[in-house]
């Protein structure tokens, strides 16, 4: 019967515990509340939370604002602070805006409408779903202090190169050293050789003379076999050699010009796994590929100004970002304004897979119909910095592939017919394109 | 004397072997088969004062099966299509293989191939922001037009994927979206 109460004991005492505990920590912190009031007045707007704000700033901001640049919208750091100061707008202002701006912009209210015109009418889209709490956070974020990211950046790349330039000289050191002491070797068995003379002469041994003999090209010559085996040594090395150079006339394989603009394949459909039809969409409905229009590019770039991948000696993030600055210039981009110059440049790009002009290939034939992947012929382009030819486009080549590619029939009604017949005549179940015709003189030469 | 001139046209030829660059295209045997009478693909010509075969259309022409888009690329032309713009396509037409095809070559490198924002360049924070389509009220007409025109950092795909595609991949992009609001 005493347990009941002794338990009701413990709690009171615990209760009683935690009840002064609970005041001193309320003591605490109205303390420290009034510190930091006393030392920072401006502190008392970032009660929100800047990590959080961070994830919801990119999943839900970042497609039209940047921090410290203009994009689609302009650039939000210390947003707050720079309504308040400006146009003396508090955050409740900012709740509406963020919540239903086109709502705001109806009412007639002034600095509202001045951002829309600003913008071109880009109305903001409205975001009802974030919390009072949300945009505090998201504020929270863009009132946090500008890092000094990219100097450290800076010095480490410089740090790397100098520690790669080093590995260099080390190189160097290293073949030097071998050098001087082979040099010394050389001399050494000069002199060996000196001195060894020397003693025998001092000892009275004879040493042989050398007997003038018949020179060596006197006696190949004067040797009627000899002559006949190398000549036609030579004839036949000579044929096979001037045979090898006349059949690679006219085949580009492993030609890679200078482009205007570095495209880095290996940055674009490799690090990032952008599909090839994404640019050459007219791959996928046209006999050619296709160069993207520079509006391709812009997609992507409007957003992406600057590079931020992996680096190399070579390829500098500046050089990288040259490149871009080279789109814009191309595309009429002006990026600070975020808007069209109507100043564009055709790119002059240097075609490298060119057929002969009595040959016909269809890309949509090959990339739709068939299904044959873009590597098949063009090699691993996603790994390729500049890109380069990678088949022979050869006839030999063509048909090749012809001979062993079994054509794609499933799915496809148009051969169903074609391919009875076919398989019968032939008594095979899967058709090779040759099988179907791929062979045919007139199926590219007309 | 007769090795030494065959010692001669070997050294020629390697010499002409090694000559061959990779930057430079290499020699033609007969160039005027090789290279085209007509203007090729994308080709430089004088013909035109800007000095480039690919020319644009006259003002106002109208390519043969292409059927002029008569709302505006603007808010009001957006909230129009919104409101007004239903798909061609009845429910035999529609092929979602081919809608998926497409939407993941043009689309789910941003959007995600689940359309849930997710897509390779977010995920490297290439590109950030890009919404789930299950937070926005997307119709077939305000897809469209979005696809047709772009909005905001999204560029138009009009040159990429033609009229019968883009509703393909419209009706791609609201059954994603009806998977992820489920």
């Amino acid at each position: 019967m005493k347990k009941p109460y002794q338990s009701l004991e413990v709690n009171i005492t615990n209760n009683m515990k935690k009840v002064i505990h609970r005041k001193l920590s309320k003591n605490i912190l109205g303390l420290g509340l009034i510190i930091l009031l006393v030392f920072t007045a401006s502190l008392s707007a970032q009660e929100g939370d800047p990590a959080k704000g961070k994830s919801l700033f990119n999943a839900n901001c970042a497609a039209c604002h940047q921090l410290d640049k203009k994009m689609t919208g302009p650039a939000l750091r210390n947003v707050e602070a720079r309504l308040a100061d400006e146009q003396g707008l508090d955050r409740a202002w900012i709740y509406d805006w963020v919540h239903n701006s086109s709502g705001l912009i109806k009412s007639g209210d002034a600095y509202a409408n001045k951002v829309y015109n600003e913008y071109a009418g880009a109305a903001m889209t409205a975001f009802p779903q974030l919390s009072e709490k949300d945009i505090d956070d998201i504020l929270a974020y863009t009132a946090e202090v500008k890092k000094e990211a990219p100097t450290a950046v800076a010095a480490a790349g410089t740090g790397a190169e100098a520690g790669a330039t080093t590995g260099g000289v080390s190189n160097e050191l290293v073949l030097a050293a071998l050098a001087v002491l082979f040099a010394l070797l050389a001399v050494g068995l000069v002199l060996v050789n000196k001195t060894l003379r020397r003693f025998a002469e001092a000892q009275g041994v004879e040493l042989p003379e050398e007997t003038k003999r018949m020179p060596l090209w006197k006696a190949f010559v004067k040797n009627q076999f000899l002559m006949l085996v190398s000549a036609i040594f030579l004839l036949l090395a000579g044929a096979y050699f001037i045979y090898g150079y006349l059949m690679q006339v006219g085949i580009d394989q492993g030609y890679q010009p200078v482009q205007p603009i570095h495209f880095s394949h290996k940055i674009h459909a490799g690090d990032n796994g952008i599909d090839c039809k994404y640019c050459h969409s007219s791959a996928r409905v046209s006999k050619t590929s296709g160069i993207p229009s520079v509006n391709v590019c812009m997609n992507c770039h409007k957003s992406i100004y600057e590079y931020n991948g992996e680096t190399s000696a070579e390829y500098t993030k500046e050089f990288y970002d040259d490149q871009i600055k080279k789109l814009y210039a191309a595309a009429g981009w002006d990026d600070a304004n975020q808007k069209y110059t109507g100043d564009s440049q055709p790119v002059k790009w240097v075609r490298i897979h060119n057929l002969p002009d009595f040959v016909y290939f269809n890309h949509s034939q090959h990339v739709s119909v068939a299904g044959v992947e873009c590597q098949t012929c063009h090699g691993p382009v996603e790994t390729m910095e500049v890109m380069y030819q990678h088949a022979p486009l050869t006839m030999g080549w063509c048909i090749d592939c012809h001979r062993t590619t079994n054509v794609k029939v499933e799915d496809n009604a148009y051969y169903e017919k074609i391919h009875e017949e076919l398989s019968k005549k032939y008594g095979v179940e899967k058709l090779t394109a040759a099988q179907m015709g791929g062979l045919e003189c007139g199926k590219c030469h007309y | 004397m007769k090795s030494l001139i065959k010692i001669l046209a070997i050294a020629v030829v390697l010499v002409a072997v090694s000559c061959k660059k990779d930057t430079a295209p290499n020699y033609q045997f007969m160039p005027n088969m090789y290279e085209s009478v007509g203007y090729e693909t994308y080709s430089e010509s004088t013909a035109f004062r800007n000095g480039v075969e690919a020319q644009l259309p006259a003002e106002g022409s109208v390519a043969r099966g292409f059927i002029p888009f008569d709302i505006e690329n603007t808010t009001e032309g957006y909230e129009l299509a919104k409101a007004t713009l239903t798909s061609p396509l009845d429910s035999t037409q529609v092929d979602l293989e081919r809608g998926k095809a497409l939407y993941d070559i043009y689309c789910g490198i941003c959007h995600g191939n689940k359309g849930d924002g997710q897509g390779n360049l977010v995920k490297r924070e290439k590109i950030l922001g890009i919404p789930n389509y299950a937070d926005r009220e997307i119709t077939e007409g305000s897809t469209y037009h979005t696809i047709y025109y772009g909005k905001n950092a999204m560029g138009s795909y009009a040159n990429q994927i033609n009229e019968e595609e883009r509703w393909q991949v419209v009706s791609y992009v609201l059954k994603l979206r009806a998977d992820l609001v489920k």
